[in-house]
């Protein structure tokens, strides 16, 4: 029999890991001492976040789905989402929504244990998603106060066209901007923004080049489990922040040190040694279950190498760079860009791309209960893409942060047959 | 002689199956799955070297047969006494074990003995006429059988003596186990073999003379590869465990080699595969949130309206008009039942529509993985059943047109199959 795929390795976190620890304990700390100090915040999503422009006002963001995430990873959805079916949301709502809700019944307690402030303003910078919006109108009615409500176009024919971009920038000029004025009382700086949308454009640089790494055989990074926490930093506070300049380059150093070593990804139970398959993966991942899950990956030696989830805070691999000489235009590019907001021939072609170019041998969808935006149309993906690439797709279904729909015997069942499949379709290929 | 195994270990039924180094297949074993799943290989095993022996018998006796044309009836006569022995050997263990854990309860009704000793001699006695020719069983399984005869004559012991029902029932859950994780009673085939050769004394001799030489035969395995909802904990090596799917795939693609979708409903799992002209899977679609539509949603019918489950597809092929049913919850099924019968719908109607029901679920996984291509095939426990097999075929008319439709009797061996395809290949690149 061949060496196991994952060779344990004492505890043991890269100090960029470290770093991120740090900058999101002291963000969370900010945010607890924020009705003391007087600092305004801002509840927005993840998927055409304005990060920069609210740092310019010194508004911190606070992500209720980062949150929801954060709870399903600490065992506590099950708990929220009962509270918020207990008030009468239906088993079918959004459980992201069902968690946010139930965490504010229960006191809002954030991911480190302290107490979340109440928004100064809901930025609701993102409507692709028609759920986000009965979302935040739920939290209008708990918290009362100010909605500023930014609409972003449909890529639905794959391209963003400039009256799009003029429609967007409209709206941060005459909607957006004018409420954050009146919610901090400042003035708008445009000079503040593109010095937070420069140090955004470098982030991303690295954070490429941190994903793109995984074209090297084998792969120094996990681009789906791994990456969860590689985007963290970019996709929540800290895009446009010296922190997240400082976070992606020690990221970026210590992945060229992997790949000088020829190491593989680092998982939570140790190295993957043996790169058995390369997969694409599309969908967001289990949050309930994520270490078992990745670790159903990792002992079959599966790497995941691209992913489209990794992009959902921005498809930076496409060349989409935050531009500072065009503050508001570059902000409306990044709305409109968002994978969520694409149209499924370019979700097909993404996906399609990544099989080629990252030398994959075939992509998984887990196909998320809770999230239509997501699930919508995942089987005519794998069809498709099965066709243009001639590589395999695998099919699994879970759910975002409900841990009633992760069943861990079947999804290890499927995943098996899936490696087993490709293992077959190889020894088929060679002989 | 060498031979390769094969063994699925369901979430119902455990199938074993024996290659021979040719590729063909010697036999097929089936038992009901326990919790105890050495054992349940074990059986399954032995049934299927049982059942190759009967193969090899019946190759012998055909060349030296007095009259070749007698001999498929003389074989089939031999396998019916040889099992109606091994059930009275399982009968035996049965008694001794009702007798031991009798002699356990603290409070004993002085009836009690007499009553365990009436019930088996009455068992023992029908033996005879349970493995009559043309005789039906409602099962293949001891379990089964005996569960059935035991608790009905002890509904009449306890209705006649006054001893409780449920004391005499729970002597029988604790027994049967021991029963059946023997897996002893049910395997010796010499003796069983001679006792049955006994028992046809007017039979040709080269009988006599074939069962001896494929008694002296040793039958060594030079491979195995399990799969099946168990397989994790099925006593093999893991390099000698394959996905189901892949074992489904190959052993559909081995019965119709012109196969190329594959539908396999099992007890908790449905599963549409594609395959490509060598057998290989290309893209398959299971269940994973939700058991709605498997095989377990026909058992559950089954138990809400006391019938076997092999009696379900009968009737419900006498409907003429099926009731609409949407809803595949299995749980939800007895209520739907329940409420249709009360609105006065026709039984087999109501079954017709169930039918239907959790073909339409699969339908929709066959759709996922990629539609129905030419030829079909149909696999797993559900396929003996005619009414989901009638519905199937309609639908896949319906959605795809004109498709050749492979069910094959064995059907049920399919995963089993596969797996011990892929020990052969195993066997043979080592």
């Amino acid at each position: 029999m061949s060496a196991a795929p994952i060779v344990a390795t004492t505890a043991h976190k890269d100090s960029s890991q470290v770093r991120q620890k740090e900058m999101i304990a002291r963000h969370f700390d900010r945010l607890a001492a924020a009705p003391d100090t007087g600092t305004r915040c801002a509840y927005t999503f993840v998927p055409g976040n304005l990060t920069e422009l609210l740092l310019s006002f010194d508004v911190l963001p606070v992500l209720p789905e980062i949150n929801a995430l954060q709870s399903a990873m600490r065992g506590k959805t099950a708990e929220y989402i009962a509270a918020a079916e207990k008030l009468g949301h239906s088993e079918d709502v959004c459980t992201y929504v069902k968690s946010d809700i139930g965490m504010m019944k229960s006191g809002n307690i954030g991911p480190t244990g302290q107490r979340l402030p109440s928004p100064d303003l809901l930025l609701l910078s993102y409507t692709g998603c028609f759920t986000f919006m009965k979302w935040f109108e739920l939290l209008r009615e708990e918290y009362h106060c100010p909605v500023a409500m930014l609409h972003v176009p449909y890529q639905a024919d794959g391209r963003i066209t400039d009256s799009m971009r003029t429609y967007v920038v409209d709206q941060l000029k005459n909607v957006v901007i004018p409420k954050l004025e009146e919610v901090t009382g400042r003035q708008y700086d445009e000079d503040r923004l593109r010095a937070h949308l420069a140090r955004s454009a470098q982030a991303e640089d690295d954070l490429v080049w941190v994903l793109q790494s995984a074209k090297n055989v084998p792969s120094p990074i996990d681009a789906y489990f791994g990456a969860v926490y590689y985007v963290g930093p970019i996709f929540s506070a800290f895009r446009g922040t010296a922190d997240a300049v400082d976070y992606y380059r020690e990221l970026r150093e210590e992945i060229a040190g992997r790949i000088r070593q020829g190491k593989g990804p680092v998982t939570p139970d140790g190295e993957v040694e043996r790169e058995r398959f390369r997969i694409v993966v599309e969908g967001p991942p289990n949050w309930t279950s994520f270490r078992q899950f990745w670790k159903m990956f990792a002992d079959e030696g599966a790497v995941a190498v691209a992913s489209t989830y990794s992009k959902v805070g921005g498809v930076y691999d496409l060349g989409f760079r935050h531009d500072p000489d065009h503050p508001l235009e570059t902000l409306a590019e990044y709305c409109l860009g968002c994978y969520t907001n694409l149209s499924l021939p370019t979700r097909i072609d993404l996906l399609t791309r990544y099989l080629s170019e990252y030398r994959a041998d075939g992509f998984l969808i887990n196909s998320v209960k809770s999230c239509n935006s997501f699930s919508a149309g995942q089987l005519h993906i794998l069809r498709e893409v099965e066709a243009r690439s001639g590589r395999p797709g695998g099919f699994i279904e879970s759910d975002l942060v409900d841990p009633r729909y992760f069943s861990a015997a079947n999804i290890k069942n499927r995943l098996e047959s899936y490696f087993q499949m490709l293992d077959q379709k190889r020894a088929g290929a060679s002989s | 002689m060498n031979y390769t195994v094969g063994i699925d270990l369901g979430s119902t039924t455990t199938k074993a199956v024996v290659l021979g180094e040719d590729g063909a297949v010697l036999g097929r074993g089936i038992t009901n799955s326990r919790s105890n799943y050495d054992v349940a290989c074990s059986v399954a095993l032995s049934e299927a070297l049982i059942n190759a022996r009967f193969s090899l018998i019946a190759g012998e006796f055909q060349s030296i047969a007095r009259d070749p044309a007698q001999a498929p009836t003389l074989i089939g006569a031999l396998e019916r006494k040889f099992r109606a022995e091994q059930y009275r050997s399982q009968l035996r263990v049965l008694d001794t074990e009702l007798r031991r854990f009798l002699s356990r309860l603290l409070t004993r009704p002085p009836a009690a003995t007499g009553i365990v000793d009436r019930i088996a001699g009455r068992m023992t006695a029908e033996v005879d006429a349970l493995y009559a020719e043309g005789a039906r069983r409602k099962s293949d399984f001891f379990r089964d059988l005996a569960g059935s005869r035991y608790l009905a004559l002890a509904e009449e012991e306890a209705r006649a003596t006054g001893v409780s029902f449920d004391l005499l029932a729970g002597l029988f859950d604790k027994a049967i186990l021991d029963v059946e994780n023997s897996a002893e009673a049910a395997g010796r085939f010499d003796e069983h073999a001679a006792v049955a050769l006994e028992a046809l004394p007017g039979a040709d001799p080269a009988l006599t003379t074939a069962v001896a030489r494929v008694s002296a035969r040793t039958l060594e395995q030079i491979g195995s590869v399990g799969t099946g909802y168990g397989r994790q904990r099925l006593p093999f090596p893991e390099g000698r465990i394959r996905s189901e799917i892949l074992c489904h795939g190959l052993g559909a693609h081995s019965m119709f080699p012109r196969t190329r979708t594959v539908l396999d409903i099992g007890g908790q799992d449905t599963k549409a595969i594609q395959v490509d002209e060598q057998g290989i899977v290309t893209s398959f679609q299971m269940n994973d949130r939700c058991a709605a539509g498997c095989g377990r949603y026909l058992g559950y019918i089954a138990d809400e309206m006391s019938l076997g489950l092999h009696e379900l597809g009968p009737i419900a092929s006498q409907s003429s008009a099926p009731v609409r049913i949407n809803s595949t919850c299995t749980v939800f099924a007895g209520a739907e039942l329940r409420e249709r019968l009360s609105l006065g719908e026709r039984r087999e109607d109501i079954l017709a529509g169930l039918h239907r029901a959790i073909v339409l679920r699969a339908m929709s996984l066959l759709a996922r993985s990629g539609g129905v291509k030419d030829e079909f095939t149909f696999t797993g426990g559900v396929a003996r059943n005619q009414a989901a097999v009638a519905a199937l075929r309609t639908l896949v008319e319906e959605n795809y047109g004109a498709r050749t439709v492979n069910i094959s009797e064995d059907s049920i061996y399919t995963g089993a199959l596969g797996a011990a395809l892929f020990a052969l290949r195993n066997a043979a690149a080592a």
